[in-house]
């Protein structure tokens, strides 16, 4: 299974405001992006050169926050009731 | 507001064990939780060890939502094709105190936020607190938004992630070396298939833990037998991710195509992908535990043991958010809520399994570190094994033999002997 589909199993919601702030320029001249191989959930990515970062699928562990290299990743909980709900945990 | 006796800060089961037991104590609590139901944030990578569980609420597994009670351990060395395993398992009929649990959290969390809520806590869920409130040095309640809230203490259970035990400068910025990624996926399998899987009757439950299934990184790989429910886990440490060019979730599908674990899930149904950071630094990383007015507990301490055949992460919890508790009630009796004051909870934890596990056994970081211990040796352990009971109609070596040629065809004498000496000192 693909890891979209996986994700697909998670209940989200969404909060408009982004609990996480990446400095992309920044990121774009790190030599490592560990976060990229880190986050379990995909958000970080190289396109055409590009870096990209999305956090809707988030599912809130803190890995990119600790991993970044450059201290660059702003890091928060969503606020109080959004963000992703597991039903097993 | 008046001033509360009390804030803690998650419900997850070191906030809920405090609030407990000071609601229990007469003492106005709140309890806040980010979620908007207890439970949905978290995720168990291991087992709950239910004695302290109990000397709060007796016989709680009467009560509890709990999955299985765990009589099989079993501790797995994979390589590429096989497993080496050790095998334990208890045929012991009636629960006592000191059985584990596999639980389900979104379950167990709710339930037991409801008992704190029962004993008269107050409940606050979908809520983040954002900051403290401080007076001079001394914390004197929370913030979330727009609101403030006002109390004696303000206990922090807020997880491995703890905003507040950074806000309160318990602890320093956290780094790759003492942490863990665990990702985890649930399969839906019928009990009955899962009680002949894993050779169990009616309740019981196996608990597995697998070394070598982490293309050679440090961490390691569990398997959770639940009602009718798998819980497949993997837990990589951070640093990994500064070298390897696998993802996360390749090293999950990795990890899942071995085919020892392969036919352990066959059939089934994947309902759930999770992820949660785990607290991997041992004694060396424990936060700073108090100081005016605040305690940090469980997760958001690095209060969590891992010495690779042993797991505990959740009844330490328990057992810090308990022993907040008693330091907060008997602070409330002379009104002294100073770090002076609160040092006890320090000593309780020091008196107690939790400091004193994470003491004798703080070396063991280095060993579960040492990429070795994740590559070479479950290779030769099981090319050892292979040579022992397969036969290949050539005369066979005597035991000894054949285990010395197997290891000193593989590490090196000054590798053995440093990694015999970590293992001693470790373990």
């Amino acid at each position: 299974m693909k890891l979209e589909e996986k994700l697909g199993l998670i209940r989200y919601n969404l909060d408009k405001e982004p609990h996480i702030i990446v400095n992309t320029e920044k990121c774009e001249k790190c030599r490592t992006k560990p976060c990229i191989v880190g986050c379990p959930a995909g958000c970080f990515k190289i396109e055409e050169n590009k870096f990209l970062f999305q956090y809707e699928d988030c599912i809130e562990c803190g890995t990119c926050k600790i991993i970044c290299p450059k201290r660059v990743i702003e890091w928060s909980y969503p606020r109080g009731t959004f963000g992703m709900a597991f039903r097993y945990g | 507001m008046e001033n509360l006796d009390a804030i803690v800060v998650g419900a997850g089961p070191a906030g809920s064990a405090a609030a407990y037991s000071l609601a229990k104590n007469g003492l106005e609590v709140m309890l806040v939780e980010r979620a908007k139901t207890p439970g949905e944030k978290n995720v168990s990578g291991g087992v709950l060890y239910g004695q302290v569980l109990h000397n709060l609420i007796p016989n709680y597994w009467e009560k509890a939502p709990l999955e299985r009670r765990i009589t099989t351990h079993r501790l797995s060395l994979l390589s590429n094709e096989s497993a080496f395993t050790l095998d334990f398992s208890s045929g012991k009929r009636s629960p006592v105190p000191n059985d584990g649990y596999s639980i389900n959290r979104y379950k167990f969390d709710q339930w037991f936020a409801e008992q704190a809520e029962n004993a008269g806590a107050l409940l606050a869920p979908g809520i983040r607190v954002d900051d403290l409130l401080w007076k001079k040095n001394r914390i004197i309640g929370v913030k979330a938004g727009t609101d403030e809230v006002q109390a004696n203490v303000v206990i922090a259970a807020d997880g491995v992630n703890s905003q507040l035990a950074a806000k309160a400068h318990m602890r320093k910025e956290h780094t790759s070396e003492q942490m863990g990624l665990g990702i985890k996926e649930v399969y839906k399998l019928p009990r009955k298939i899962i009680e002949e899987r894993f050779n169990l009757i009616g309740n019981e439950g196996a608990a597995y833990h697998f070394i070598g299934c982490t293309k050679g990184h440090p961490g390691g790989g569990f398997l959770y037998t639940n009602q009718d429910t798998l819980s497949l886990g993997l837990v990589i440490f951070l640093p990994a991710f500064e070298v390897t060019k696998d993802t996360a979730p390749d090293l999950m599908e990795h990890y899942k195509s071995h085919a020892f674990i392969q036919r352990l899930i066959r059939d089934g149904e994947l309902k759930e992908y999770s992820a949660h950071l785990v607290p991997e630094g041992g004694y060396s990383k424990i936060t700073k535990l108090y100081t005016n007015g605040f305690l940090v507990t469980g997760d958001a301490a690095g209060l969590a043991f891992n010495i690779g055949y042993a797991l505990e992460g959740m009844n330490f919890a328990i057992a810090s958010g308990i022993a907040a508790a008693e330091t907060v009630i008997a602070a409330t009796k002379t009104g002294d809520f100073s770090k002076r004051s609160l040092k006890r909870y320090e000593q309780v934890l020091r008196d107690s399994f939790v400091l004193k596990d994470m003491k004798t056994f703080k070396r063991a970081h280095n060993l579960f570190n040492n990429p070795r211990l994740h590559s070479t040796y479950p290779k030769l352990v099981n090319t050892f094994a292979h040579d022992l009971f397969t036969s290949k109609a050539v005369p066979r070596q005597k035991l000894v033999q054949l285990l010395i040629r197997h290891v000193l065809g593989n590490v090196t004498i000054p590798s053995l002997i440093r990694d015999g000496l970590q293992v001693v000192r470790g373990l």
